[in-house]
């Protein structure tokens, strides 16, 4: 019984936090990307001719801006899809009686 | 979905796993820890390099005065690094435009290779004996941070090189001042240490990502696989592009701040 409801919480966390992982970076992402497309077609308005320059560099800050949705995107996806060894430690060590 | 949660783990453990080669005990599989060489990353690598880099060799060496087709599209790419080093030098440099030549062409390719269909090469190899296989040299963390390895390594030597003794006031005397200089030192060192970090996970994130979520769809009934997938593979050409462009660009940004001062 024990062994349940210890696995059920552990599991739990780790999706939540998987989730979190995921969820958290994209609205920083978005805040930031809105940001950066608003100051682009200001200054677009301002000097049309200088379009094509501000729009790669638009595009190098939107890389960089990426940089930490993916990052934690991947560790999110990587703890997701790998073996949980918090999961595993917990099951060994209630598995083992110590007299508790 | 599949039959059981069991078969379609497996399938995704399957395909996010490399062909290891364990070097303490001198054969293929895993548990080799630190010792392991994933011979699935370094055989693609290597190939996409020597046929690329082949290819335009072969280019060079059959110029013409009226370029041919392959003659002009290498010419445009060639013109359109020299350009962007350029903006950033101020004045031509034949390192590192070479150098971000090479590591945008082969980034390129390698993230390119996401787009053939997931299990083409794995079924391909398997006719062969190599039972695991994973395409994409870009989705292993190996190998994007050994090409920002070799960045921060040219970084530091020509930060070295430029600057000489120079580079021991700046480090001591930016951005503070000269007598903050612990703050300083401090401040540049984590400066330096995060760009090859960012340089490979911004790389490895964006593919990783990309891959699973083609894994995750080849998961769906076959019916229901062409418009999702479709929606991601063109969404994923412009991301592959974007991350190969940023890789070079920043590339040169961080050669061009060695070379200068602040």
């Amino acid at each position: 019984m024990e062994i349940a409801s210890v696995v059920g919480q552990i599991q739990s966390y780790t999706i939540l936090a998987v989730a979190l992982l995921i969820a958290l970076p994209a609205i920083g992402a978005a805040l930031g990307f809105g940001m950066l497309g608003g100051k682009f077609l200001e200054g677009v308005a301002r000097q049309p001719e200088l379009a094509p320059m501000l729009m790669m560099r638009m595009f190098i800050m939107a890389g960089l801006l990426d940089a930490f949705v993916a990052i934690s995107v991947a560790i999110g996806l990587m703890i997701y899809f790998s073996e949980n060894k918090v999961l595993v430690a917990a099951i060994n060590i209630l598995r083992t009686p110590t007299g508790v | 979905m599949s039959d059981s949660a069991l078969t379609t783990e497996k399938y995704i453990e399957h395909h996010l796993s490399h062909l290891s080669f364990n070097l303490q005990t001198m054969s293929f599989g895993e548990g080799g820890g630190f010792w392991t060489l994933h011979v699935d990353t370094l055989l693609t690598s290597i190939v996409l390099g020597i046929i690329l880099f082949g290819g335009l060799r072969l280019i060079a060496t059959r110029m013409q005065a009226v370029p041919g087709f392959m003659q002009s599209i290498a010419e445009l790419l060639i013109e359109f690094v020299g350009n962007t080093v350029y903006e950033i030098f101020h004045k031509k440099n034949k390192f590192v435009s070479s150098l971000a030549l090479t590591i945008f062409l082969w980034v390129f390719a390698m993230n390119a290779l996401d787009l053939l269909p997931l299990d083409l090469f794995p079924r391909l190899l398997e006719l062969f004996g190599m039972h695991k296989f994973k395409l994409v040299p870009t989705t292993d963390p190996n190998a994007t941070f050994g090409i920002s390895m070799s960045v921060f390594f040219l970084i530091i030597f020509f930060n070295i090189k430029v600057k000489r003794g120079h580079l021991f006031k700046e480090l001591l005397s930016f951005p503070f001042g000269i007598y903050a200089f612990p703050v300083n030192i401090i401040f540049r060192v984590i400066e330096e240490c995060v760009k090859p970090l960012t340089l490979s996970l911004r790389l490895f994130g964006n593919m990783f990502a990309g891959e699973l979520i083609f894994i995750l769809i080849a998961i769906m009934p076959w019916w229901v696989q062409w418009p999702p997938g479709a929606i991601w593979a063109i969404f994923h050409i412009f991301v592959i592009t974007l991350q190969a462009f940023l890789f070079m660009m920043l590339t040169i940004i961080y050669l061009g701040m060695a070379h200068e001062n602040h």
